[in-house]
């Protein structure tokens, strides 16, 4: 089964995979070849690609959209978490900057809000939760 | 000796300028290589995200998104404008903003109202200048722009549209073609074009989680996202592009200037030496 991971900034990962294990929004996904058409919105944390050979990749992701078909999988990844009320706070920051440029005040300080540090925070520790896991696992084989 | 001084001092001031500006025009040409590297680098992700629209749109034919739907009557119109957060780059700005102003008194003809969203320093000082409402700004993306960064910015307009305050959305920007040439394009962002396959061979769906809609709201905003995403970084390119040809020019023109005026500051100095020459031998012949 054909996969490919891509985030707005490059290929992260692309190959041939014999289980795909993703962090699904309605809980963890487990894809094999000829599964059902899915799609479905992803959670930050990491998906693991096992290939053919039994070896296996981690890819860490701050969230995105998983597209299953019978023989591929596309994971677009976003480089951040993200959510509604990050989405929310970051529209708010552009419409006081633009405010700012109609008024003429044009400040340099911009400093983050709550949501968007909310956020960030819950990134971080979504990633750091699934790196440790991703540990643990590679330690119990040995 | 008349005005030699004056002419060395305006010949080192020039010498000086060139030298900032040969390398501004070096730096330029090392960006462009950067910039277009990124423009590649998004690639991917783009085609990516085109082929799960495709299928969606194959999947999926009944439900439509208010994103692909185009509206009878259009009362007002957005804009997305790239530009450049410095000058310096020839009429790069320029010629994208005319195209703009000649687009926007057209809607305005038509009796529909504009808004814009700016990104980056140049537009939005120039759009405020001639009072066109500005819904929402980001500036100083930088050598390597985020998305994240353009987010909140492409939010506004997307919220407006699906308030219906807005029923077009254009996005302007510089294409760049090639080092020489950069091209100032209108494209139309929102409703989505439609796309050309539509033989839909065998009817088929995804399992949705959560809902069909929900995700498709996804996927589109990802998609625009994308869209805006690619053309600030054509944009980018173009800039670069443009100011190493500004610089370029600039550099020669200061080098011409420069043999011009060390031609005049010779004679002045060949006319002073005859001149003095003359005097002694007109003072020798009067003994």
């Amino acid at each position: 089964m054909q996969c490919d991971i891509v985030s707005a900034r490059k290929t992260v990962y692309s190959g041939e995979a014999k289980l795909i294990v993703a962090p699904g929004a309605a809980g963890e996904l487990g894809i094999t070849p000829r599964h059902a058409p899915l799609m479905t919105t992803l959670l930050p944390g990491a998906v693991r690609v096992i290939e053919p050979d039994g070896k296996e990749v981690p890819v860490l992701i701050g969230g995105g959209i998983i597209e299953v078909m019978p023989h591929m999988v596309t994971v677009l990844a976003d480089s951040a978490a993200r959510a509604h009320d990050f989405d929310e706070s970051a529209a708010r920051r552009a419409k006081e900057r633009a405010q700012r440029v109609i008024d003429g005040t044009g400040g340099a300080s911009e400093g983050m809000d709550i949501a968007e540090a909310k956020i960030m925070l819950k990134d971080t520790i979504e990633q750091l939760r699934a790196l440790d896991r991703w540990r643990k696992q590679v330690e119990h084989r040995k | 000796m008349a005005g030699g001084k004056e002419i060395t001092t305006k010949i080192r001031s020039i010498e000086n300028t060139r030298k900032v500006t040969s390398a501004l025009e070096m730096v330029s040409a090392s960006k462009i290589r950067k910039s277009q590297d990124l423009m590649a680098e998004t690639r991917p992700y783009a085609k990516m995200i085109r082929r799960v629209m495709g299928h969606l749109s194959k999947a999926r034919p009944e439900y439509r998104h208010p994103f692909t739907m185009g509206r009878e009557q259009t009362n007002k119109v957005g804009y997305i404008i790239v530009s450049t957060d410095r000058g310096l780059c020839g009429g790069l700005n320029t010629n994208l903003f005319k195209m703009i102003l000649a687009d926007m008194a057209e809607w305005k003809s038509k009796g529909a109202d504009v808004s814009a969203v700016t990104l980056g320093k140049k537009a939005s000082a120039f759009f405020k200048n001639i009072k066109v409402d500005i819904a929402a700004h980001a500036s100083d993306l930088g050598e390597k722009p985020q998305i994240e960064d353009l987010i909140g910015s492409i939010k506004v307009m997307l919220d407006a549209y699906r308030k219906e305050e807005i029923d077009l959305v254009y996005i302007v920007y510089n294409r760049f073609e090639n080092t020489m040439s950069q091209k100032p394009v209108l494209e139309q962002l929102l409703p989505l074009p439609e796309t050309d396959d539509d033989e839909v061979q065998d009817i088929w769906d995804y399992i949705y989680e959560p809902d069909a809609e929900t995700l498709l709201d996804t996927v589109i905003t990802r998609y625009i996202e994308a869209d805006v995403y690619h053309a600030v970084l054509e944009n980018l390119a173009s800039e670069h592009a443009a100011r190493m040809i500004a610089m370029k020019n600039a550099t020669e023109n200061a080098g011409e200037l420069i043999d011009e005026l060390t031609l005049v500051f010779n004679k002045a100095r060949q006319a002073a030496i005859t001149q003095e020459i003359s005097e002694i031998v007109g003072g020798a012949a009067a003994v």
